[in-house]
């Protein structure tokens, strides 16, 4: 492979819909179905132009509803296609039926996120309410922290997808990303074949060798009617598990690959900043662990030895590695963007869950912050932090509930 | 020239400001800028409604995503817009206020530590004819007076960025609009 011509990259100021938009054109995508939202419907404008004006060669399915783009892309993809589609809040929440059976059905389909909170009341603005209300429909989620990392996840996330055959959906912060334009690499296409071969799909509902897919499945396994013994429903489900487990090798290898094409590497569930002598950890997901790496600037000016943790995938967890990096703090502040009613932030219950049994023996704080758009800023992180570390220095340990940051 | 700027733009719906965020983010990433993000303010926009953009210049890569708060160039499209305290908020003592305003810097009589630029792009653009759908496109014009202001960025990396954002036909009348308010701009240094 010639890493030259690979490397070669033009850059472009591009805000994050527009990014989302050339990855899945440079992934050659050959069907996409959305439905306009707000504020993912640039991506959808942008694509049906390139469809419209012949630069990118798919079909663009106009469809009434986000449940249909969906199904749309299921079923395109069970006759072998790749196929994408983007949404937002209320729309990935309209989808939580197909999101479950693409899955299920373990069709790649690579989704867009843009990341907006959900109603009621109504607001349009950032956080990840969305996403994470749909962690436990057996997806794959990836979050982005800059529009660079949008586009190149997007087409990752079609190799994984394509690889372990469960679906990806690539996470970014509405407005936040999607709005605001900053420089992007954009690999050639030439470059990015190479990378993301055509899709060569392992079955194919063809009208010539008629199939049935995902019929009614019975709890046990049982024989068919060529004699051959057939999983039940919950092996099914188990096989469906096992490729999340699995997953974290495909994931990394996918991600040290585009690395060495793009000199862009992605070879780790995490991003790390300054952990090898941190004692306090912040822990962010999204373009909220950029803005995270500014309040530990400001942290260590006032000595502090303070690292930060960027989740960039969600789902599968990445529990063995996190537990690890975070062995040696003392203190793990957690700053979520969505909130599990009655418990804590989500990212702060999977942190806990990770370290159980591991040698980490960090305090955990989280802090909610952010909801409908709420601007968040390093030097409020950067406090929180000051403020969980003098409690902490006071003997004051874990806490039931998480803080927030807001006005009450 | 400094190394870090941030640029908060107040303008009407549809009078450009956030075009123009974008127009000198593209231009300070040919003269050289490693970082520059440009971002609308967040939300719903309306026609004749007061809205800002915000332009973060920089030598490294941009980390912080969050709104601008203390901003050391506030960039006024529409001069009514003065009355709300919110645009003239956080301007850095030393800092710039670019306005579209035929009065002289002193008479604005804002009483800030910044200093004032002023020019009236108005009369610039309408004497241009650079008008679209019956309102005066005055926010490449007042690029003119920002740069003659804060010396961010060359005019030749403006000119670049005019050329590549907008179409042959109307390249011209937009770098006619912005060398003229160049030229008129009156500066009032405080600091």
């Amino acid at each position: 492979m010639n890493k030259k011509i690979a490397r070669k990259a033009d850059t472009w100021i591009l805000d994050g819909n527009r990014a989302a938009a050339q990855g899945a054109k440079l992934s050659r995508v050959q069907v996409i179905a959305a439905y306009p939202i707000t504020p993912q419907s640039p991506v959808t404008e942008r694509l049906s132009e390139f469809v419209e004006k012949r630069e990118l060669d798919a079909q663009y399915i106009a469809v009434e509803s986000e449940h249909s783009a969906l199904a749309v892309c299921t079923s395109a993809s069970m006759v072998g296609a790749r196929t994408f589609t983007a949404t937002s809040s209320h729309g990935l929440a309209y989808m939580h039926e197909m999101l479950h059976w693409a899955a299920g059905a373990r069709l790649p389909v690579v989704l867009a996120c843009v990341n907006r909170a959900i109603g009621a009341p109504w607001n349009v603005l950032n956080d990840q309410q969305d996403s994470v209300s749909q962690r436990d429909t057996g997806w794959i989620q990836v979050y982005a922290r800059n529009n660079q990392e949008i586009l190149d996840s997007i087409i990752q996330a079609y190799r994984i997808a394509e690889s372990i055959y469960v679906p990806v959906m690539v996470c970014y912060d509405g407005y936040v990303l999607s709005h605001t334009e900053m420089p992007v690499d954009v690999p050639s296409q030439e470059a990015v074949d190479r990378f993301l071969p055509r899709y060569k799909p392992h079955t194919i509902l063809d009208p010539a060798n008629p199939k049935n897919y995902n019929l009614v499945t019975l709890a046990n396994p049982r024989i068919n009617a060529e004699g051959v013994l057939c999983h039940g429903y919950m092996e099914l489900r188990y096989l469906l598990q096992e490729a999340l487990q699995n997953s974290r090798e495909t994931i990394v290898k996918v991600g040290q690959e585009f690395g060495e094409l793009f000199g862009r590497s992605y070879a780790s569930m995490f991003w790390e900043d300054r952990l090898d002598d941190a004692d306090v950890v912040i822990v962010a997901m999204g373009s909220l662990a950029m803005e995270a790496i500014v309040a530990a600037d400001m942290l260590r000016e006032g000595g502090h030895k303070v690292g930060v943790l960027g989740l960039r995938v969600f789902r599968p967890f990445p529990k063995a590695e996190l537990a690890r990096a975070l062995e040696k703090s003392r203190l793990v502040v957690i700053f979520d963007k969505n909130i599990s009613y009655g418990l804590e932030g989500a990212t702060c219950s999977e942190i806990k869950s990770a370290l159980y049994g591991s040698p980490a023996r960090a305090v955990i704080r989280d802090f909610i912050v952010g909801l409908g758009g709420r601007d968040v800023k390093a030097r409020e992180m950067a406090d929180a932090v000051k403020r969980s570390l003098l409690s902490v220095n006071e003997g004051d340990l874990n806490r039931e509930y998480a803080e927030w940051i807001c006005a009450i | 020239m400094q190394d870090y700027y941030e640029v908060r733009w107040h303008g009407r719906g549809g009078q450009g400001a956030i075009t123009a965020a974008k127009i000198l983010a593209q231009a300070a990433y040919l003269e050289g800028y490693h970082g520059v993000t440009a971002a609308p303010s967040f939300g719903a926009e309306r026609r004749g409604a007061p809205v800002s953009a915000s332009t973060r210049i920089a030598r490294q890569t941009i980390r912080i995503v969050s709104q601008v708060e203390t901003p050391n160039v506030v960039v006024v499209l529409d001069y009514t817009l003065l009355r709300y305290d919110e645009v003239t908020s956080g301007l850095v003592k030393g800092g710039w206020l670019v306005v579209n305003s035929r009065r002289h810097p002193k008479e604005l009589d804002l009483g800030g530590e910044f200093n004032i630029a002023t020019a009236d792009a108005t009369e610039v653009c309408s004497s241009l004819g650079l008008i679209v759908a019956g309102v005066t496109v005055v926010n490449t014009a007042i690029l003119g007076a920002f740069i003659r202001a804060t010396e961010a960025v060359s005019m030749a990396s403006i000119e670049k960025a005019i050329r590549e954002r907008f179409s042959d036909s109307k390249v011209d009348i937009n770098l006619a609009a912005i060398a003229q308010t160049y030229k008129i701009t009156k500066l009032g240094k405080v600091v």
